[in-house]
């Protein structure tokens, strides 16, 4: 197991994972920690890493009152083990097809958007896709670096970046909460194919699909995946 | 902290129902049985910060599916459901 450090909250552990069959872009796993006395806790985490990667990658995000996050971020160290069951998920999938990828991610909701981006850069996809992505900071955005490298080196997608609470000087980028005037700029008018992928927490996620339906987006070509109050 | 916070997607039941059923469920289309709203189990309302999970209709908000698991094993309700369709995979 390797640890890499993200941002200032959230950290990458690259897994190897004995038996592992293969995922697809999206998919999550479920891990579950046991105490000494029985106790039980569970929570869902997205892959970030591309299908065929080998090992797999998931970025946690710190949650100080967290159970689960705090503990794989903090306390995991190489050769622990726990236990891990997965890969889930059929519904909040890519499976690489040609037509446009749109993708909207609050937060840590990147990390699964993420798997999508490596996999249509690893294999090369004809998708031409749009990511928008809110973070409360720069420093709080994930794989920023990659993100850029991504971009500058394919006409074929843009990604666009909001930061809702402070920007730097000289800041290009958007500088407020995701709006529908934002969605219709970044992923263009509603289109009759390809599919929209939003991720984040909960209230992120169904502010987001209500401005898509209501810029004309078809409700069956959103597909969300909400993290609950503050994330996984 | 509201209850709408803690909505999640069908999704996040996705290991918990392959546990149960031995099979990808969020890609099964469910139709409720209050309202007659179809959907993929995915885009179902998941609300699991309780004991269970509890499976809401996004629509009209109706209990879909209750599940409970405990030492050795699983309760699982599916009073407001009134089918499942299952996809066979490609060829089957």
């Amino acid at each position: 197991m390797e640890l890499v450090p993200e941002t200032p909250r959230a950290t990458t552990l690259v897994l190897d994972v004995p038996g592992w069959p293969g995922h697809r872009a999206g998919q999550h796993v479920d891990v579950r920690l046991t105490a000494e006395d029985g106790y039980q806790a569970q929570r869902s985490y997205s892959i970030a890493s591309p299908p065929g990667a080998g090992r797999i990658a998931l970025t946690v995000e710190r949650l100080e009152d967290g159970e689960v996050s705090p503990y794989l971020v903090g306390e995991l160290r190489p050769g622990d083990r726990f236990e891990l069951r997965g890969p889930v998920g059929g519904y909040f999938v890519w499976d690489g097809e040609p037509a446009p990828l749109r993708l909207v991610a609050g937060g840590s909701g990147l990390v699964p958007l993420m798997a999508m981006l490596r996999y249509r850069a690893a294999v090369g996809a004809a998708a031409p896709a749009r990511l928008l992505v809110s973070a409360r900071t720069l420093e709080d955005l994930l794989y920023r670096g990659e993100l850029e490298r991504l971009a500058d080196d394919d006409e074929d997608l843009r990604v666009a970046v909001t930061l809702t609470r402070s920007a730097p000087d000289g800041w290009s980028g958007y500088d407020r909460r995701v709006d529908r005037a934002m969605l219709s700029e970044v992923l263009g008018p509603p289109a009759d194919d390809g599919r929209v992928f939003v991720c984040g927490p909960t209230r992120f996620v169904e502010t987001v699909a209500d401005d898509l339906v209501a810029l004309g987006y078809d409700p069956a070509r959103v597909r969300t995946e909400r993290f609950g109050p503050t994330g996984g | 902290m509201e209850d709408a916070d803690l909505r999640l997607d069908g999704n996040a039941a996705a290991g918990l129902l392959a546990e149960v059923f031995a099979l990808e469920l969020t890609t099964a289309v469910g139709t409720c049985g209050s309202c007659g709203a179809r959907g993929e189990v995915g885009s179902l309302a998941v609300y699991a910060h309780a004991p269970g999970v509890v499976v809401r209709c996004p629509r009209c908000d109706a209990v879909l599916l209750r599940l409970v698991r405990g030492p050795g094993r699983t309760w699982l309700e599916l009073a407001g459901v009134r089918s499942l369709e299952l996809r066979s995979p490609e060829g089957a």
